[in-house]
């Protein structure tokens, strides 16, 4: 019989206390707020894929927009078509998404560095122009406006709340699947590729299977979040999957902590609200000069902080944190002075 | 088959702008092999400064553009310096990010001072069609690809017959050895950001006349020099002017001649680089590196 | 006097400390030999002088206190130093690979260094034109030895010159290297693993074990001394 693996009493207690935290939100805050929330859990969809393509399997990707897209418009199409309840359609826009994802990734095997980073980003700018031209699916410019979601089982729920449990549930769901992933054969070959290929294919790894299956897994996830997106806005347009989504989401999984499982959650946090304090820091003035409506500039800055002080994400900080506390110490530091740089 | 022609060279003419801006991004690269994403934004920054040299200080263009040039330098070496040295020796990744955050701060600034308004530019050369055997050429058009040629002869006589240009060169590929030779390295590269912002100046100043000056203005003409210096080969100034003269008539073809090409022009163009690309994964003029393990 | 004086110097990488104090001095115009077993510290000495790497200690060189140099400075004051691996410039050719060793001298390369680098190397001149990294090993050691002359340096640092070379091309090396020493007033500093040929070639040898100098004595006398040559330097 395996023994089960020892849980620390302090990350059980933490796990009760996120739980609560998680389940709680809904209840204190208003409408916005959890609707807000709501986009959180969706994006931390989308990041929990780019982290299994971008932070394990090592390939940059500018594109995961636009497998959100293929997502998203599979199931507003399905809910205006055919009528089917739309949450039948969340494994079919998985499954659609992820298909495409692997068909994409194809190509995507012979291009590294930069020329994938070029193509995926060539994907996310494609996307909406195709979407418009292609307009007796998509609508086109108009959109797609889906029926609004309702609470099932007359449960005493708002709108909003029902979405924020509905998105956290799914999310939850996935993240284990991720982190199962992650520590599987797969998920172990996955870091050998991005570590060194050439050591990877020596081991008997087959590069074109892993590196089209993480692309096909990212895109699923995407696809998910795609979906969940339109379910809960009950309205999509060729504008919303844009270049700024793809690159939102790149930010959000750097931010966020590449390579950690919990990057997700925080990238995610900071792609829905850091745009939104953004937004109100930009209330300021100097001299003539108004920064009203301008919240790019502390976006950008905001950024750039970050990354210098935790090149590792938000999850590398926590890490950190976490082994000093196991410790009562900071990692093995040298006892020497850096070497001098130039001045 | 005159139209057919015809369309060849007006691509030939968008293409020379964005081989101006692909100079740009592969100097760049070459320093530090990392693909800037603001470039496009500071080169804007920069057209505006000689706007308002033009505007306000009523400098005539020449001057300004001197000015901008200097200016446009300083800047290039200062974001280094001040910036991008602070990640020495982060992942690729990390770089690409902090190039996205100053896209977004030079986009902001440029708008917080002058204004989203669409502005007249009035460039150097004057915009006369001139005929030619049947074909349409514009003066403007002329000179934006003479500037273009000139500043790629400039830039092959910086790297390969002065002494800064080849100890570039070594600081970028070999830094360690390149120090122990007694190259300051990250000067090197504060000189490339300056080059490549320079670069980028003359790009915009040379584009706002046939566009419109506006602080999006070359976001789009960013994206078509990405894939003309990937097309290129991300590391040859020539592979990039080439690159940019390919995407501007491939470009100009699928505008005209593929149905609902005007709305797919984006995608179909994008898609004819992706299938180069995968049949020359390292770009046309580009070196498939060698790597030891 | 000495030219080149360690005094103390402990060095590492990340939190791995290699030299444990190490002290030594290299008097002017001679040829020293810095001898040991894999991962006694040898190379790690030579970094921690051109400062590329973590240490602390005092290093001196010709009366100036470098120990809080930068590399590119070290070098600008004539400490040629030619690394672990030779660090060819291998997409530059030979011209260009010289050119750089000339940067920190006015005016590029001096046509008297030139002359003078090809009398040693008498290939050169008709390979000037040719991407270094398709030199044989040998050539591109060589190669790494002219860069460092054009430096015009006080002082050469050799790490391991007979790396992977084939035993007659390092003899040639080492002859070339006490030329230099003789004729052009070079003050070396070089380490290697293959003992005998260092000792025949140096005035002066210390040898590193763990991070420390062990023994150190004229090249002569160790070479005489049956119980270091036995323990220390295999052979």
């Amino acid at each position: 019989m395996r023994r089960l693996p020892r849980v620390r009493p302090e990350l059980l207690g933490l796990a009760v206390i996120g739980g609560i935290v998680v389940l709680g939100v809904p209840t204190v805050t208003n409408q916005f707020v959890t609707f807000e929330f709501a986009k959180v859990a969706i994006f931390a969809i989308a990041l929990m894929g780019l982290n299994l393509l971008t932070g394990y399997s090592g390939q940059i990707s500018l594109g995961n927009g636009a497998f959100m897209a293929v997502g998203g418009y599979t199931t507003a199409i399905l809910v205006q078509r055919t009528g089917i309840p739309y949450w039948t359609t969340i494994p079919v826009a998985a499954l659609v998404a992820g298909g495409f994802g692997f068909v994409i990734g194809i190509p995507a095997l012979r291009l590294t560095g930069v020329y994938l980073a070029l193509a995926t980003f060539a994907l996310a700018l494609s996307v909406p122009p195709v979407l418009n031209h292609y307009d007796t699916f998509t609508g086109g410019h108009g959109g797609i406006v889906m029926p609004a979601v309702l609470p099932p089982f007359s449960l005493d729920l708002s709108q909003e709340q029902w979405l924020y449990y509905m998105d956290s549930g799914i999310a939850l769901l996935l993240f284990v699947f991720a982190w199962g992933v992650v520590r599987s054969r797969t998920g172990r070959a996955f870091m050998a590729i991005r570590d060194s290929e050439t050591a990877a294919t020596a081991s008997g790894i087959s590069l074109a299977y892993y590196k089209t299956l993480a692309f096909g897994l990212s895109a699923a996830y995407a696809g998910v979040a795609g979906s969940l997106l339109a379910i809960a806005t009950s309205y999509l347009n060729p504008d919303t999957f844009g270049l700024s989504l793809s690159l939102a989401l790149l930010v959000g999984v750097v931010i966020g902590g590449l390579g950690l499982d919990f990057g997700a959650v925080f990238g995610s946090l900071f792609v829905v609200w850091l745009p939104y304090y953004a937004e109100k820091a930009s209330g300021l003035h100097i001299g003539a000069l108004s920064f009203a409506g301008k919240p790019d500039i502390f976006y950008g800055a905001l950024l750039i902080v970050i990354l210098f002080f935790a090149p590792n994400g938000a999850a590398g900080l926590l890490q950190r944190a976490w082994r000093w506390y196991l410790h009562r110490r900071t990692a093995v530091r040298s006892p020497l002075p850096e070497p001098v740089a130039e001045r | 088959m005159l139209a057919f022609i015809q369309q060849i060279v007006s691509g030939i003419a968008t293409g020379g702008i964005y081989a101006s801006l692909a100079l740009g991004l592969v100097l760049i690269y070459r320093a530090m092999d990392v693909a800037n994403f603001a470039q496009g934004e500071m080169a804007t920054f920069s057209t505006f400064i000689s706007y308002s040299l033009i505007e306000y200080a009523h400098f005539d263009f020449w001057s300004a553009f001197v000015v901008t040039i200097l200016v446009s330098f300083g800047l290039g070496v200062a974001i280094e310096r001040l910036l991008i040295r602070r990640f020495e020796g982060a992942p690729v990744l990390t770089l690409l990010i902090v190039t996205l955050g100053l896209f977004t701060i030079f986009n902001g600034v440029t708008g917080l001072i002058w204004g989203y308004v669409f502005k007249a530019y009035r460039g150097a050369f004057p915009s006369t069609p001139v005929q030619f055997g049947g074909l349409y050429l514009n003066t403007q058009d002329l000179g934006v690809f003479a500037v273009v040629l000139v500043m790629l002869l400039l830039l092959y006589l910086f790297f390969s017959r002065t002494k800064a240009g080849l100890a570039m060169r070594a600081a970028s590929l070999y830094p360690d050895s390149s120090r122990l030779l007694g190259v300051r390295v990250g000067w090197m590269l504060a000189l490339g950001w300056g080059l490549a912002s320079t670069v980028g100046a003359v790009s915009g100043m040379l584009v706002a006349p046939i566009i419109f000056l506006d602080p999006n203005m070359m976001q789009a003409i960013l994206l078509f020099a990405f894939a003309a210096a990937v097309l290129g080969g991300i590391e040859s100034p020539l592979g990039a002017v080439i690159g940019g003269v390919a995407v501007g008539i491939v470009m100009a073809l699928v505008g005209t001649y593929i149905p609902g090409g005007q709305d797919l022009r984006l995608a179909f163009g994008l898609v004819v680089i992706v299938v180069v690309l995968l049949v020359r994964p390292a770009g046309l003029f580009g070196r498939a590196a060698v790597k030891r393990v | 006097m000495a030219l080149l004086e360690l005094n103390d110097v402990v060095a590492g990488y990340g939190p791995t400390t290699v030299l444990h104090g190490v002290s030594l001095s290299v008097d002017e115009g001679g040829i020293v030999a810095l001898l040991g077993a894999n991962g006694a510290g040898k190379t790690t000495t030579l970094r921690a002088i051109s400062s590329t790497v973590r240490r602390t200690g005092r290093v001196v060189f010709d009366g100036h206190d470098i120990s809080s140099h930068a590399p590119e400075n070290v070098a600008r004051l004539g400490i040629a130093h030619v690394p672990e691996g030779r660090g060819t410039l291998g997409q530059l050719t030979v011209w260009e690979n010289l050119q750089m060793g000339a940067y920190i001298r006015r005016g590029g390369v001096a046509k008297a260094d030139y002359d003078r680098v090809c009398e040693y190397f008498a290939w050169i001149p008709e390979r000037r034109r040719q991407v270094a990294a398709t030199l044989s090993g040998g050539e591109q050691q060589m190669l790494a030895i002219a860069r460092a002359l054009m430096m015009r340096p006080r002082m050469l640092l050799l790490d391991e010159p007979s790396l992977g070379l084939a035993p007659l091309i390092v003899q040639e090396i080492f002859k070339i290297v006490r030329a230099i020493n003789e004729q052009d007033k070079v003050t070396v500093l070089v380490v290697e693993q293959n003992a005998s040929i260092a000792l025949q070639a140096s005035a002066h040898a210390y040898v590193l074990e763990v991070g420390r100098v062990v023994v150190s004595g004229t090249s002569v006398e160790l070479q005489k001394d049956e119980a270091v040559r036995r323990s220390y330097l295999g052979y």
